[in-house]
């Protein structure tokens, strides 16, 4: 199954106001890994994300989704294949009801309305969310619109699924929630968050990015547990490694901010 | 010159209150009754049918409209609508109507019998029949968002001919209404919290609020965009039909057609009441 | 200045209805040919930031009235006039649907008012001459400050004259006039001060916005003279036509219009004594002398010929009476009923 590929090699990316957001950054994901992006702000991880699904076209180097390059004229094709959550549903979901905002990708795929239809409900379905079809997005509470905002995306059915902060400013319940849905996916998975214990239950693997670079990639439980990387990285143990002898004596509380 | 001031009182009355108008509305035009059933083309048909016809009554006439009321009255009761906010909705937005039409008893001094031996100013006449006119008409324009949801009103907008460019912005700004309502009440609190008690804020402040919501709606619009790209966004925003106009909405329509076209061209209330006089007598 | 459904009559409304769809129509089909897929979204929150600045009102001293930003020209700045006019044109129906303000039927002439003026009028015409290409900061006030005060009389010129062309209120032209275009003096003033701090603050934080929207569009902006001059014809033989149709069907309406417009102004009702009330009363009566006893088939002729209201038939006014009551009552009384019945079911 090789079209569950994502590959990046040596990308970097300048903005057009000079700042270079990625400096030859490559990795290699296969089909079913979940992998997580941790790093601090302004690392990088929102550059590196944008440049899966193609919103974003490296200044050098090269992306790969299965065997397709990533190049202008193939994002459509590329944004079949690789789907991406925003961070804020208010962005995320942006049709007047919540069937409407499902049925936006299907529809745009070209599918015909009865199909759409079914996959509106299945993708539902899956997030637990069937009750609210003819919702208006803003009537949904926050864990609501993060289920349905992963709906609109799985609705189309990606190879590859990427997530920016699925969990941001939920309440813990609905956070739990969001954890157990993603775990029920067999996608192959990236997630950028600064919620480390969710990478943690989420992601097997995970690859830290500092200053456009990656600067470690590895199993999570290696990584997160990592506390002088993780302090270099202005993050600190997730919870639930605080509190064990690999933190030592000084604990990591204050990083210095950049 | 003189800065206009933003009375923070007057803002939290009015935010807050329409805030929480437009809420309550929108969350009225969800229920499920057997007029929020009906098509929303059928009631928007109807709707706009029922304006003209209530409006094409000359300046004098008062009694012929009172059977107008029957439209808002029925579809407030059958779509569970509580009268006491749509007539509170009403007089809030009435002094324009009012306003302009008080002058008719001081211009319009001609007089006019209303019943043996009593008479009155046609220019009294004249404003009792705008302002039934005004209740009439707005009531109806807020039955029909209360029971109708916006989106169903575009999709009918849609259907009945309009651009597919201007429903879809329609669509958007009733999507982001809601958000950038609260942005907006977020950033005037913040500011408040600020000005320590200080009455009234310079139009300076009043400025930087826009200019700061206008740069977030313009990176909220970019993040939009990105969104409807990673979803396969090619330049139209698809819709999917979901009404069937059905039997019960033909007869909706032909009803209130029918209503509207009998009060219209018979003096209701006359025959009514010469029968009753008929009897009487 | 929302115009309001009550004060219109059915050949002004519908005329402005048609004129305001036939220019969304237009804007549309221009912005289709050449729009950026971008636009798309930002059009629409656009539209929701307006509604939610419009929201924050600010009282305008020495008056005591509230003035909100229109947005109309900002818009057209910000986005280009055919962008602008759509975005306005949205702002409005859900303006009219949520707040009521002004009602369905008005809603064609408040998008006339409020959309076209400032977008294709007042931002062509006086904005672009004045703020050049916008690189100028000095320009920018004087010139957000004129086309705002411009649009904005245009607009409330235009409610002044659709209010008397619908023959609903006894107003006199100059009286009305005097009293709206002052009112709306001050209200463009704020307009065109807000407009301009808002495009500085922007120009300063992120210029590239202004750039790219500039650049978006070609410098004459998709907009010809000859466009706006058709424009105004068009609109010409929509109300002349409005006009004829009125004049050919409600006389006494005209001749009430035309007699205050040539200017006897002020208080006219002092002229003209119980006797000459009396005898145009008389005047309208004789217009359609057998109203009272028309069969109502008679009457099916046509909506518009229904009689004006004064006729002092005794019986046939309190027969009237008796009946508008009882149908209010009856009305009401339905309503009640309804209600009464679900709430029983219900519990």
């Amino acid at each position: 199954m090789s079209h569950h590929l994502l590959e990046f090699n040596d990308v970097r990316f300048r903005y057009p106001d000079g700042t270079e957001a990625l400096r030859g950054v490559s990795f290699r994901i296969t089909h079913g890994e979940s992998v997580g992006i941790v790093g601090a702000n302004g690392a990088g991880k929102s550059t590196l994300l944008l440049h899966m699904n193609g919103y974003l076209l490296p200044t050098a180097g090269f992306v790969t989704v299965g065997e397709v390059p990533l190049r202008k004229e193939t994002r459509p094709e590329i944004r079949r294949k690789v789907g991406v959550v925003f961070q804020n549903p208010d962005d995320q979901l942006f049709m007047p009801t919540v069937f409407d905002d499902v049925a936006f990708g299907p529809l745009n795929l070209g599918m015909p309305p009865d199909r759409v239809r079914e996959r509106v409900r299945e993708a539902l379905y899956r997030v637990n969310a069937l009750t609210l079809a003819d919702k208006p997005p803003h009537r949904l509470s926050g864990g609501q619109k993060s289920a349905v905002a992963i709906a609109t995306v799985i609705a189309m059915e990606p190879d590859i699924l990427v997530m920016d902060e699925p969990a941001a400013s939920l309440d813990p319940k609905s956070r739990r929630a969001v954890i157990g849905l993603l775990n029920t996916f067999a996608h192959s998975k990236i997630v950028a968050s600064h919620d480390l214990d969710l990478i943690l239950d989420v992601c097997a693997r995970c690859l830290v990015i500092r200053d456009g670079a990656i600067v470690a990639d590895g199993p999570s439980a290696r990584i997160l547990s990592d506390a002088t990387l993780l302090a270099e990285n202005n993050l600190e143990l997730p919870l639930t490694l605080q509190g064990r002898p690999a933190m030592g004596g000084n604990a990591p509380m204050s990083a210095p901010r950049s | 010159m003189g800065d206009p001031c933003v009375s923070r009182e007057a803002f939290h009355m009015t935010f807050e209150a329409s805030f929480s108008g437009i809420g309550r509305l929108d969350r009225l035009s969800y229920r499920d009754t057997a007029v929020h059933r009906l098509d929303p083309r059928a009631k928007v048909v109807a709707t706009m049918l029922y304006v003209v016809a209530v409006i094409s009554f000359p300046k004098y006439e008062v009694l012929s409209l009172l059977p107008f009321f029957l439209f808002p009255v029925l579809m407030a009761a059958l779509g569970d609508i509580p009268a006491g906010f749509i007539a509170r909705k009403v007089v809030a937005v009435s002094p324009f109507a009012v306003f302009v039409g008080m002058f008719n008893p001081l211009f319009d001094p001609g007089t006019v019998a209303i019943a043996p031996g009593v008479s009155v100013s046609a220019g009294w006449v004249s404003f009792a029949s705008i302002l039934v006119k005004f209740a009439l008409t707005i009531s109806a324009a807020l039955l029909l968002i209360a029971t109708t949801s916006f989106p169903g009103i575009c999709r009918a907008f849609r259907r009945l001919g309009m651009p597919a460019l201007f429903v879809s912005q329609l669509l958007f700004l009733y999507r982001y209404l809601f958000v950038l309502m609260e942005e907006t009440m977020r950033v005037v609190r913040a500011r408040d919290l600020r000005s320590f008690g200080r009455r009234g804020t310079g139009v300076r402040v009043f400025v930087r609020i826009v200019a700061t919501l206008f740069l977030r709606t313009v990176e909220r619009a970019e993040r939009i965009y990105g969104a409807m790209l990673a979803r396969g966004f090619r330049g139209e925003v698809p819709s999917m039909r979901r009404e069937a106009l059905g039997p019960s909405d033909a007869v909706f329509v032909l009803a209130a057609a029918s209503f509207f076209a009998l009060c219209r061209l018979v003096p209701v209330p006359e025959t009514i009441g010469r029968l009753v006089r008929g009897f009487a007598g | 200045m929302h115009m309001a459904d009550a004060l219109l009559s059915p050949a002004v409304g519908t005329a402005f209805w048609a004129g305001a769809i036939g220019t969304i129509g237009f804007a549309s089909r221009k912005l289709k040919a050449r729009l950026d897929d971008r636009k798309i979204p930002l059009m629409g929150v656009a539209g929701a930031f307006i509604f939610a600045s419009q929201m924050i009102n600010f009282t305008i001293p020495g008056t005591g009235s509230s003035g909100h930003l229109g947005g109309g020209l900002i818009l057209t700045i910000l986005l280009g006039p055919h962008a602008a006019f759509l975005v306005m044109a949205s702002v409005l129906t859900v303006q009219a649907l949520f707040f009521a303000d002004g009602g369905l039927l008005a809603l064609g002439c408040n998008i006339w008012n409020l959309g076209v003026y400032p977008c294709f009028v007042a931002w062509p015409l006086i904005y672009k001459p004045l703020a050049g290409d916008g690189r100028d900061r000095r320009r920018i006030l004087p010139a957000s400050v004129a086309s705002a005060v411009a649009g904005l009389q245009m607009g409330a010129f235009s409610v002044v004259l659709q209010t008397l062309l619908s023959g609903k209120i006894a107003l006199p032209f100059g009286t009305f006039l005097l009293v709206m275009q002052p009112i709306h003096l001050a209200i463009g003033a704020v307009e065109g001060f807000v407009t301009a701090g808002v495009i500085h603050y922007v120009r300063a934080v992120r210029p590239e916005m202004l750039d790219s929207v500039a650049s978006t569009r070609p410098l004459a902006a998709g907009i010809s003279l000859r466009n706006v001059l058709a424009g105004f014809i068009a609109l010409a033989v929509v109300t002349g036509g409005a006009l004829t149709w009125f004049a050919s069907t409600h006389p006494d309406g005209l001749e009430w219009s035309i007699e205050r417009i040539s200017g006897k102004g002020g208080l006219p009702g002092q002229e003209h004594g119980i006797a000459a009330a009396a005898k145009r009363l008389q005047e309208k009566i004789a217009f359609l002398p057998d109203y009272g006893f028309k069969p109502p088939e008679g009457k099916s002729r046509g909506t518009e010929e229904a009689p004006a209201w004064p006729n002092i038939d005794a019986g046939t006014s309190a027969s009237g009476l008796i009946g508008g009551l009882l149908v209010l009552a009856m009305a009401l009384g339905i309503g009640w009923a309804i209600r009464a019945f679900r709430g029983k079911r219900s519990t």
